[in-house]
């Protein structure tokens, strides 16, 4: 019973979040509601006895969003990140998509035919997890790594306008006639 | 959870108050003998701050995040209990997560988001400052504790804690982790914004995200802090000092004197080390301490490995 009342409270909060991120007017009030948003589908993947990836679920979007406010207002180009604004653009096809979206989702919900359950779950789920991830998956996970960080530096690289890179080219090795790597190191400290 | 352990529950937060205010006194005594005055003035301290803040009344600029801004500072004392809430005492414990050690993770990153919503709510440049050195400070420091947590996890194969403890019933892992307990020391100091890494509070942004706090909400983020510093000197009893263990005394006693002893030491560390900026940190702590501390992983998983199991 109060199992039941925790999970629906939960669900509340995550629909409620999800909403709250399109109808108030902060950068910071938008991505800390879609922080709320996930904490609450965390909470509730722990319900579900997943507790390392209910946890880690709530670790990693508390994380992204902590960082992702930084970068919406990094490049939000003109100054309006820290003024009041609105979170949408594009309203009518936007409501179009979600609709036909959320329609499609429910009607699979409803209508696929869900296998019975085979088996039961493992007695230490996150030990399993970890083999099943880490065992026959290796190799894959060894190579998305790599291509998904690369592609976020290449990312942020594009994004920035006035970076070191639009600035420089790819020489970033090259060095002044005083030996210096140049550019200089543009936070000169820590290790020289 | 008995029903017994159900109510026993509502102490946690005040265990963790009364053990903050403590650890401020404990500093208030320190900064009096260094300032050569009447150590009874510097014991007082926190509690001539409390009552001073509980009469203040609140002030906010214009254009403030009320929202954000007292969540942000309310939250911090609660991530601190929410810590506190899964470290066994001995056999004990409130919350018997079998992810322990990542719960503990999970709410060191809380604190990334409260401390820079403490900054951006305030409405004021230098708070939003200090918010943005606490942030990049969080990516130096994070890393290096994601990996530092592990190591008591490798040498006890689990990550709930009532398994780490007893895996050190022959050997503490302090003993032979301590670069992961160094590092995990100093991700205390920093995630409590303390000591060396005290640069978001900084003099030099006049306060930073305390700059624009007053009242109430002062108290709960200065206290918070040390709640912060509590809940990490706890937490470091089971992952490294063997929990509950020690002599005739029962093992809750044990744990909170171990947890004092910890918090002596980042009392200590506050006074040994000037302020490091967050930017030189990051190369510190990418360049050099996270090699050593996968270092440090390699010798316990080779130790477990050779040992089948901890020391």
């Amino acid at each position: 019973m109060i199992t039941a009342i925790l999970f629906w409270v939960l669900t509340a909060l995550a629909v409620a979040g999800g909403i709250a991120v399109f109808v108030v007017n902060s950068m910071a009030r938008a991505t800390y509601a879609l922080a709320v948003s996930f904490v609450a589908v965390g909470a509730m993947i722990v319900m579900l006895h997943l507790d390392y990836i209910g946890v880690i679920t709530i670790l990693m979007m508390l994380m992204e969003m902590a960082v992702m406010a930084v970068f919406m207002v990094m490049f939000m180009g003109m100054n309006p990140a820290l003024m009041p604004m609105d979170m949408t653009h594009n309203k009518r096809r936007s409501v179009i998509l979600a609709v036909l979206v959320f329609v499609v989702l429910a009607a699979a919900i409803v209508f696929i035919p869900w296998p019975n359950r085979t088996g039961s779950p493992a007695d230490d789920l996150t030990k399993s997890l970890g083999d099943a991830i880490m065992g026959s998956k290796m190799l894959v996970m060894l190579t998305i790594s790599p291509v998904l960080f690369a592609t976020i530096i290449a990312a942020l690289v594009l994004a920035n306008p006035k970076g070191r890179y639009d600035r420089y080219g790819d020489a970033l090795d090259r060095r002044d006639v005083d030996g210096h790597p140049d550019p200089d190191d543009p936070i000169p400290g820590g290790l020289g | 959870m008995s029903d017994g352990a159900f109510v026993l529950v509502v102490l946690v937060p005040v265990v963790v108050a009364v053990l903050s205010a403590v650890t401020a006194s404990a500093n208030g005594v320190l900064d009096a003998r260094t300032n050569g005055a009447q150590l009874r003035t510097g014991f007082a301290v926190p509690f001539q701050e409390t009552a001073r803040l509980l009469r203040q009344q609140r002030r906010t600029l214009p254009g403030a995040d009320s929202l954000l801004w007292r969540i942000s500072s309310a939250g911090i004392g609660i991530a601190a209990v929410l810590k506190v809430l899964v470290i066994p005492l001995g056999g004990f414990t409130f919350a018997d997560l079998p992810v322990g050690v990542v719960w503990f993770n999970a709410m060191d990153v809380l604190l990334w988001a409260l401390w820079w919503l403490l900054g951006w709510g305030a409405n004021s440049s230098w708070s939003l400052i200090g918010g943005y050195r606490f942030l990049s400070q969080a990516l130096a420091y994070e890393i290096p504790l994601m990996f530092a947590l592990t190591a008591p996890a490798i040498g006890a194969g689990s990550l709930r804690l009532l398994t780490v403890q007893t895996a050190q019933t022959h050997v503490w892992f302090v003993v032979w982790m301590p670069v992961a307990f160094l590092v995990f020391a100093a991700s205390v100091v920093a995630f409590a914004s303390w000591g060396p890494f005290q640069t978001a509070l900084g003099a030099d942004i006049t306060g930073g995200v305390l700059l624009e706090l007053s009242g109430i909400d002062r108290l709960l983020v200065t206290g918070g802090r040390y709640a912060v510093l509590v809940a990490g000197a706890g937490f470091s009893v089971p992952l490294f000092f063997g929990g509950g263990a020690g002599p005739i005394l029962p093992a809750g006693v044990w744990v909170v004197l171990k947890t004092c002893l910890v918090l002596a030491g980042l009392l200590t560390v506050r006074r040994l080390f000037p302020t490091v900026r967050p930017d030189r940190l990051a190369e510190i702590a990418w360049v050099i301490v996270v090699p050593l501390t996968l270092l440090q992983l390699a010798v316990v998983a080779v130790i477990v490995g050779v040992n089948g199991g901890a020391l």
